[in-house]
């Protein structure tokens, strides 16, 4: 599996920023430290060619540290390359630089990572709950977030 | 001197005209749009939440309910990512993925149909509206038939499909197609060169593909301002690869030009739906993989292991090994991608939907400002937008 062009220029230029490069059924997962997503998210777009953000959102890996990863899905449209860019998030420190100013259709997607999932973005112009009531106590994505709502005995049907 | 004040009036979401529960606030100077804020969330049903607790099978049937217009496309993109995370692309059957592509392409003629009813039916053309019901229905009519429900399919199996085409069906769905084109001719007829729908949609809601890109646009939307993005053809997936159709795209960036764009579209899915027909061939409908797919009912009530196999997947489902995928398919209303995080239990980690209406909608504000009142709802309708998949 030849490597994707963009992860050697990656490490050219942020050599100490890339943590982990993955490879998994044919797609490429790069971590980077989230210090610098802004910046890797700019150069990939204006140099490299990712120019479309296909999706943003948090994965809760609860257990683990870091706790969470935002998970930042590109694509080149000219060469129809797909990349996938992961920024490993503290439970402690869950914020993470925001990327509406490299593709303003992170906004809504931060906005509902931010709603569901509790990590805020910094710098995000209108960083408001999407989908749930602005009232709404809690992030319902978050792992120990029961599946019947809060208050309630958490759900015992589940398999395996 | 004149004062000028703005006025700040709520669209939805109980509104005919929004296409489900979509609020709006809109803030007005006269008649002229300002700022417009979306709302949504009012159909949220934590349809991730809701996957993390179900077996990789079970989740299909909510894969229905995103999209519920294009119902066969939603099963399909969550199908082919499964596949990708379990790596049994390559073993799906030749009639399943013809089956699949034929369904996907009736859908999206499904899709669009509606599409073109209800915008045309909000800029004030009933008449459309009822002759393209009619012709939705009896796609409907052949849903039915396949699947057993009109809306909520759930056809798709990972590894094939549920069931094979009952007999007679392949006939209906020929015929539907041949008469397709003479119908949509019928459509442009009552619109197309009419003075007061063209007056209604060209010049409004333009953006250019510079800021279609920026806002995330896809599907029709992004090609009716000149990008030529099709998933079907770059990212080829389920054999769409042997098919020949052509991309169309415009480079009127208006709502002009995703309705050429929408109805071509249309035309091109009956020129891959015969295609798919004429590559039909007898065969198996689910792959040979007893770990994954259910084996038939007549196995189970003669064989052990068959019964062991269901009760397994039944009871406890397979185990993709750890990892992650995504898997995008261009549905009728852009990309719908599914992400899926494996922790190597029989449940998805993590499903991340990236539906296309959630972000197409985001580029509605920059559309509607400096526009008329009226302008919005045309501009909602050539988004083609589907509050069950905006909220999931």
């Amino acid at each position: 599996m030849s490597e994707n062009a963009a992860v050697g220029k990656l490490k050219a230029k942020f050599a100490s920023s890339v943590l982990d490069v993955v490879e998994f059924r044919g797609e490429t997962t790069v971590t980077v430290k989230k210090e610098d997503v802004v910046a890797i998210c700019t150069f990939l777009k204006k140099e490299v060619g990712y120019n479309f953000l296909t999706d943003l959102c948090g994965v809760d890996y609860l257990g683990q540290t870091p706790r969470f990863m935002v998970v930042y899905q590109l694509y080149n449209i000219g060469t129809k390359e797909r990349l996938r860019l992961k920024v490993p998030v503290e439970e402690s420190d869950a914020t993470v630089d925001t990327v509406s100013g490299v593709w303003s259709t992170a906004n809504w997607h931060e906005r509902e990572c931010w709603d569901l999932m509790g990590i805020s973005f910094n710098n995000h112009p209108d960083l408001r709950r999407i989908l749930m009531a602005e009232d709404w106590e809690g992030h319902p994505l978050r792992k120990d977030y029961p599946v019947q709502g809060p208050g309630r005995r958490p759900y015992q049907g589940r398999v395996s | 001197m004149a004062m000028t004040e703005t006025m700040t009036v709520n669209m939805g979401p109980q509104h005919p005209s929004t296409h489900g529960v979509l609020q709006l606030i809109l803030e007005l100077d006269g008649e002229v749009v300002r700022k417009a804020t979306p709302h949504i969330g009012f159909l949220h049903r934590g349809v991730e939440k809701l996957s993390e607790y179900r077996t990789y099978h079970q989740t299909i049937p909510l894969t229905d309910r995103l999209d519920y217009l294009a119902p066969m496309s939603n099963n399909l993109a969550y199908v082919l990512a499964v596949e990708k995370l379990l790596g049994i692309t390559e073993q799906i059957p030749e009639r399943a993925k013809v089956v699949r592509v034929m369904l996907a392409e009736l859908t999206r003629i499904k899709s669009h149909l509606v599409w073109l009813a209800t915008h045309a039916l909000d800029i004030g053309a009933m008449t459309v509206f009822l002759y393209c019901f009619r012709e939705r229905e009896r796609i409907m009519d052949i849903y039915e038939k396949i699947s057993g429900a009109r809306m909520t399919t759930n056809y798709f199996r990972v590894g094939g499909l549920s069931a094979d085409l009952p007999d007679g069906i392949v006939e209906e769905i020929r015929q539907l197609i041949d008469e397709m084109p003479g119908h949509i001719d019928t459509y442009e007829g009552l619109i197309t060169g009419n003075k007061i729908w063209q007056k209604r949609i060209m010049g409004i809601g333009v953006i250019s593909a510079e800021d279609a890109i920026d806002v995330g646009l896809s599907g029709p939307a992004l090609r009716a301002s000149g990008v030529d993005w099709d998933l079907r053809r770059d990212d080829a997936y389920s054999g769409y690869e042997d098919y020949d159709f052509k991309v169309y795209t415009s480079q009127d960036c208006d709502t002009w030009g995703r309705y050429q764009v929408r109805l071509l579209e249309m035309r091109e899915a009956c020129k891959l739906i015969k295609q798919a027909i004429a590559k039909l061939k007898p065969g198996p409908v689910v792959a040979d993989l007893p770990k994954v797919c259910l084996p038939p009912k007549q196995d189970v009530v003669n064989t052990i292991e068959a019964l062991i196999h269901q009760f397994k997947l039944i009871s406890e489902g397979f185990k993709p090994e750890v990892g992650e995928v995504y898997q995008g398919c261009e549905n009728p209303k852009g990309e719908l991608g599914f992400y899926l995080v494996s922790d190597g239990s029989s449940h998805p980690y993590r499903m991340k939907i990236r539906s296309p209406s959630f972000v197409n909608l985001q580029a509605l504000p920059q559309m509607v400002v400096g526009r008329m009142i009226a302008d919005v709802v045309a501009i909602i309708g050539t988004l083609d937008i589907v509050l069950g998949e905006i909220d999931r």
